[in-house]
């Protein structure tokens, strides 16, 4: 029992780090309308950053984790300033191929500055060690990077709920003429948007250094996973994207666990069962 | 139908070119080329897909492994290339079927999602079904089998042999590709694609034809799979992966959607720039990116419709 137990809590920290990464993800979907293939990209980007601020130049922890954010906010402002926002009138293969063609991109910039070696910084020494839990240690850092999870969903659930900030947000993506005849600078709004989903998917990939080597190929490994948790949930509902980031973290925990063989394989089948059953996802509704 | 020399003289000559290739050129030539070919009849037949028929399928590569695995299994117990090649394209035909039944109920992004997750779950399992697929080691010593008729028996281990049972297998391929668009078929799946509503209106069973769109994508994708086996004599999980999955779609994007010959142009543009790239460079995926944005950016028309656009001819009645 403890064993599952455990298990659990391993599976519900790395939902965070898929909440994290989805929930940038379905925002952009949800607003700017267009499905992010570079997403995993710039999580990739915010765990390289944070390596080399944090791993090689040694500044605090904390410090280079937010400034990992911001650099990678600059850098979606600069893609949406200059590509994106050429591509929200075009057919669906158009916008995804973009993106697609990002990921090439950002891979080979990441290998031509970073190289292509696997990069493991140490913990920070605040969140070394582990306490006891269900009869076996669990990492201080796993609990830390729960209670991040937990903030960023009350975060992102006041700001776009409750903020004058997100209603304009959600005004301009249910319709940009009109947010625009009201006078909404709607193209500003969208920048912001996507910055912050950027910076979003930077938290995530920066936090996730200690635990996950940095490699060139992380942006194309936890991009299908970000796919799977927002089709699950429902592509651009955030609420959908946290319940799909717990059931694949949950899935990936227990069916590593219970059936490794096939640990890979389950959680497209339950993305393929909601897109069948349910293509709105679990949360959204029609 | 008269004959437009204007196309069919280089036509010609073009096919005349392939069957010198390996009069001109040493093994590494030939292999190019047929690579470039195996590419053709992978993107041609996304291209029914996606350019014909308006559905962006993320999960070909799925289709192609399974030609490519079912043709290196069976060449592993019974050394009969036809055998081999039609046993890969019949699995990825009726997997595609299966897996093509339950897509073409969904269209755009979804439709996208869930080929995507179709495509992995073939990735997936033949990755960790290791004592049938070598796991992630893939098969290897896959032979090149001989031609067998009965009364015919011609060995292709040299790799200039095996070459122009590729190229025909294209030849063949290609034409019926031609004559399918240009049919009263391919002309329904145009009205899909330019009007999903208007089609149905007219009473044309859109489902029925997404699917055979679809099924006929997954056969191409086999054949060209089924083909790669005994050419490369190894084959590991990469080719089912999404980012496999991807190759067709540049290809047919960079030589133009909506031309016939789009794919073919883009094929032999991927795999040559990739060529030379590759030789002068590491970053043979920046090139490529920066490629694909550029093209979605200014010519969406890719290589042959910018150029059918410049000269004032259309495209497929689609710009």
């Amino acid at each position: 029992m403890e064993n599952y137990l455990y298990q659990g809590l391993i599976g519900l920290t790395y939902s965070m780090y898929l909440w994290l990464l989805a929930a940038g993800l379905t925002i952009a979907f949800g607003i700017l309308n267009i499905l992010n293939f570079s997403h995993g990209s710039l999580f990739m980007l915010g765990a390289y950053f944070a390596f080399t601020l944090y791993g090689v130049f040694g500044i605090n922890f904390w410090l280079a984790v937010l400034l990992s954010a911001l650099g990678v906010a600059l850098v979606g402002a600069v893609m949406e300033r200059f590509l994106f926002r050429r591509i929200y009138q075009l057919e669906l293969p158009f916008q995804l191929l973009l993106t697609y063609g990002l990921v090439l991109v950002l891979d080979d910039i990441v290998k031509i500055i970073w190289g292509g070696a696997f990069l493991v910084p140490p913990i920070p020494p605040l969140l070394d060690g582990a306490v006891p839990l269900f009869g076996r240690p669990f990492p201080i850092y796993n609990l830390f990077i729960l209670a991040v999870g937990a903030l960023v969903g009350i975060l992102l659930w006041i700001v776009f709920d409750k903020t004058w900030w997100g209603r304009m947000a959600r005004a301009a993506a249910w319709n940009r003429e009109m947010g625009a005849t009201l006078g909404m600078n709607v193209p500003r709004v969208f920048t912001f948007v996507f910055m912050f989903a950027a910076a979003l998917a930077a938290l995530g990939g920066a936090l996730g250094i200690p635990m996950r080597p940095v490699s060139p190929g992380l942006g194309i490994a936890m991009i299908v996973q970000a796919f799977i948790v927002t089709v699950i949930g429902g592509l651009g509902n955030l609420r959908g994207a946290f319940v799909g980031a717990i059931v694949v973290g949950m899935l990936t925990a227990y069916s590593t666990m219970l059936f490794p063989l096939f640990e890979l394989f389950l959680p497209y089948v339950v993305m393929a069962a909601v897109l069948m059953l349910r293509p709105q996802g679990l949360l959204g509704g029609r | 139908m008269p004959i437009d020399w204007r196309i069919a003289i280089p036509l010609l000559l073009g096919v005349a070119a392939l069957f010198a290739v390996p009069l001109w050129f040493g093994n590494f030539g030939v292999y190019l080329v047929m690579q470039m070919m195996l590419l053709t009849l992978f993107a041609i037949g996304f291209n029914l897909l996606l350019g014909y028929t308006g559905l962006l399928s993320f999960g070909q590569a799925g289709f192609f492994a399974v030609g490519a695995y079912v043709c290196a299994l069976i060449l592993q117990q019974a050394p009969s290339l036809l055998l081999g090649v039609a046993g890969g394209i019949v699995a990825a035909g009726l997997t595609a079927l299966v897996l093509g039944y339950l897509s073409v109920k969904l269209t755009e992004i979804y439709f996208s999602m869930l080929t995507l997750s179709f495509g992995m779950m073939i990735y997936s399992l033949v990755w960790r079904w290791r004592e049938v697929t070598g796991g992630d080691d893939g098969l290897t010593d896959i032979p090149r089998a001989p031609l067998t008729l009965p009364g015919i028996r011609i060995d292709l281990s040299e790799l200039s042999h095996y070459y122009y049972f590729v190229l025909l297998a294209t030849l063949i391929a290609v034409w019926l590709m031609h004559r399918i668009v240009k049919s009263p078929l391919g002309l329904t799946f145009q009205a899909i694609r330019d009007s999903a509503v208007r089609a149905e209106f007219v009473g044309i069973p859109i489902r029925r034809f997404r699917l055979l769109a679809f099924v006929i994508a997954g056969l191409y994708a086999g054949l060209a799979g089924a083909l790669l086996a005994p050419l490369e004599r190894t084959i590991t999980p990469g080719y089912a992966h999404w980012t496999a999955s991807a190759e067709p779609i540049l290809a047919s994007l960079i030589g133009g959607l909506y031309v016939f010959a789009g794919p073919i142009i883009g094929a032999v543009l991927f795999i040559g720039i990739k060529e030379i790239v590759v030789r002068l460079t590491d970053h043979w995926m920046l090139v490529m990116g920066v490629v694909v944005i550029v093209i979605v950016l200014g010519f969406r028309g890719g290589v042959l419709g910018t150029l059918l656009r410049w000269t004032g001819r259309d495209a497929e009645g689609k710009s």
